[in-house]
């Protein structure tokens, strides 16, 4: 008998609350999460279930009140932050996808993935070759168009490839598919996989996307906060 | 990658606009500053400009500038006898109002013994004055033309000389006659009021000149030489930075006072102008900021972004702003005087104006939340 290998994000009793008094909102309730590497999970439940809330926990954009969490291994939060260096974490560790492809608007597709690189500490022409790379595995063409040149499903081609850029093991996706069609929708949620396989990432996905329910290897329901059953 | 010029460059047009405003503002300020250097070289080309050492007036004046001044003519010819003094010339200081191709102007009118001190220097056209009477020397500026003719106090002078650059403290233009020619033309009464001088048996005193200016030799004692004209108690003495350092006190201080608080009202104006730009320039970014911090850039990519763009609006628009003002210097009614110290020091108030300017947008940038770039 194997042992299964651990989980590459993993959360134990992680909460986190909002307001304080009369105003203060539970939106995530001690919360116990383990995802396996190269799996895509689905991150589904209605609004302020807490699905935003796990998303910025995990991309330690917010800190929780209580628990622990472990990402690639190492354990960042444990009743306070473990690293003092968050977006230094986050450059590293994690990849971020948004429902429009958030795109820095004044660079060219290429630069917005070499400034990643650039932040990570490549130099410039390692920058140039790793997201020419990128592209290409992504099958995006004009590197040097602005990101108001493309087509939505191209812009959200470059939002992944800027997402591995710096070869996260974690890549975080808001609602990735809400700007696009299905068949376009379809296309993102494929290269999502491909990107979980062959680089043994995590790829944790928030959405409301009926139409790509069917590409995630798990699907984890909030609701008010608590993990439930999917119905 | 530098991300500020990226962006710039991404709003090419709005940012040309907005650095065109705020030329035009720092131009102005140039401008001030330049109008003031204009005033003080304006006020001191009357001194200078017969290169004197000494001043002697009419004893417990500070004239003839500041206050009026009248010393008999023979007055001269002793102090040119005081042990000390090289050579002295008496002069007349006076302002004429006259009409030209149907153009009203003021004349400042010096009177001047040639071959004494007080004659101008700089004749850039024609020649100094060679006759006794009605010949004139005139600044460029006063638009009289070298060989037309002028009728002042009923007399005609013809134009044998132009100066450039002189001008009195109110940028009036200059023009040179002999004394006698000048002394005629400030107390001689014409038509009516002659005839009823005459008929009351009084005549004009001609005699008279508003001031002594004096040259010592190399090694000469201007101290000493200001206490012996001084022991006449109806003569005082000023020397060349004395006389200087008055007419700037009377004539330009207030102006330079008004001129500076107007200048810091400018610049206060661009700095609030500069950070309300950077401000909305920030708030047009808040999700590429966000996005940016997001992904992992340190505070420092973003504080760069920020304080980079609002000096280099303030730098490229410093630099249009000056040369625009240099460039239409000359057009200016009064003269401009752009110095390269002056564009020094603006230039570093302008950069730390810029910085000041950029607090604002960097204190809400640094506290834009990573977490506004995730959701719709």
């Amino acid at each position: 008998m194997t042992a299964s290998p651990a989980p590459l994000v993993s959360l134990r009793g992680v909460a986190k609350h909002y307001g304080e008094g009369s105003a203060r909102v539970d939106a995530l309730k001690p919360l116990d999460l383990d995802i396996q590497a190269g799996t895509v999970i689905g991150l589904l439940g209605p609004s302020g279930s807490g699905k935003s809330t796990v998303l910025n926990l995990i991309g330690a954009i917010v800190e929780p009140d209580q628990g622990r969490i472990i990402l690639d291994g190492e354990t960042v939060y444990d009743g306070g932050w473990r690293r003092r260096d968050l977006r230094r974490l986050r450059l590293e560790k994690i990849g971020f996808i948004f429902q429009f492809h958030n795109l820095i608007p004044f660079l060219t597709i290429s630069e917005n993935i070499e400034v990643v690189l650039t932040l990570a500490g490549r130099t410039k022409a390692q920058a140039r070759r790793r997201a020419a790379e990128l592209l290409d595995y992504l099958q995006v063409e004009r590197p040097q168009a602005m990101p108001s040149q493309v087509s939505g499903g191209q812009a959200q081609r470059v939002a992944i490839a800027r997402a591995l850029a710096n070869s996260p093991r974690i890549i975080l996706a808001d609602e990735p598919t809400a700007a696009l069609d299905s068949e376009r929708a379809g296309i993102v949620m494929d290269l999502l996989r491909k990107v979980a396989r062959e680089q043994g990432a995590s790829v944790i996905v928030v959405t409301h996307d009926e139409k790509i329910m069917a590409r995630f290897d798990a699907l984890h329901v909030l609701r008010d906060g608590i993990l439930v059953e999917p119905s | 990658m530098n991300l500020a010029v990226r962006d710039i460059r991404h709003h090419l047009g709005r940012f040309i606009l907005t650095c065109l405003g705020l030329a035009l503002l720092l131009g102005v300020v140039i401008s001030m500053i330049g109008i003031y250097r204009g005033l003080v070289a304006d006020a001191l080309v009357l001194v200078r400009a017969p290169q004197a050492d000494l001043w002697v007036v009419e004893g417990g004046t500070r004239g003839p500038f500041a206050e009026s001044s009248r010393l008999t003519y023979d007055t001269r010819n002793a102090i040119a006898r005081i042990a000390g003094i090289a050579e002295a010339g008496a002069v007349t200081y006076q302002s004429v109002q006259i009409e030209t191709d149907g153009r009203r102007q003021r004349l400042f009118v010096i009177g001047y013994e040639p071959g004494r001190p007080g004659q101008p220097h700089g004749v850039i056209e024609g020649h100094p004055i060679d006759r006794s009477h009605f010949q004139l020397i005139a600044d460029r500026r006063s638009g009289l033309a070298l060989g037309s003719t002028l009728r002042l106090g009923g007399d005609d002078f013809t134009i044998v000389g132009r100066t450039a650059g002189h001008v009195d403290s109110a940028g009036n233009p200059v023009i040179y006659m002999t004394l006698k020619d000048a002394q005629k033309l400030q107390f001689q009464l014409l038509g009516g009021a002659a005839r009823q001088q005459a008929a009351r048996g009084e005549t004009a005193n001609r005699n008279q000149v508003n001031a002594i200016l004096a040259r010592l030799p190399p090694d000469g004692d201007v101290a000493a030489t200001v206490a012996a004209v001084e022991r006449w108690k109806h003569l005082s003495a000023l020397s060349q930075q004395d006389q200087e350092n008055l007419l700037l006190g009377a004539v330009v201080d207030k102006a330079r006072k008004q001129i500076g608080m107007f200048t810091v009202v400018l610049l206060t104006v661009s700095t609030v102008i500069i950070a309300l730009i950077i401000h909305t320039m920030t708030m047009d970014k808040i999700r590429e900021i966000a996005t940016l911090k997001l992904i992992g850039a340190p505070d420092r990519t973003i504080l760069a972004l920020i304080v980079q763009q609002a000096l280099l609006m303030g730098g490229i628009s410093f630099v249009t702003g000056a040369g625009l003002i240099t460039a239409v210097a000359g057009y200016f009614p009064r003269r401009v005087i752009v110095e390269a110290g002056d564009i020094a020091v603006l230039a570093a108030v302008v950069v730390v104006v810029c910085a000041l300017a950029s607090l604002l947008g960097v204190r809400q940038a640094l506290r834009i939340d990573p977490a506004r770039a995730l959701g719709g």
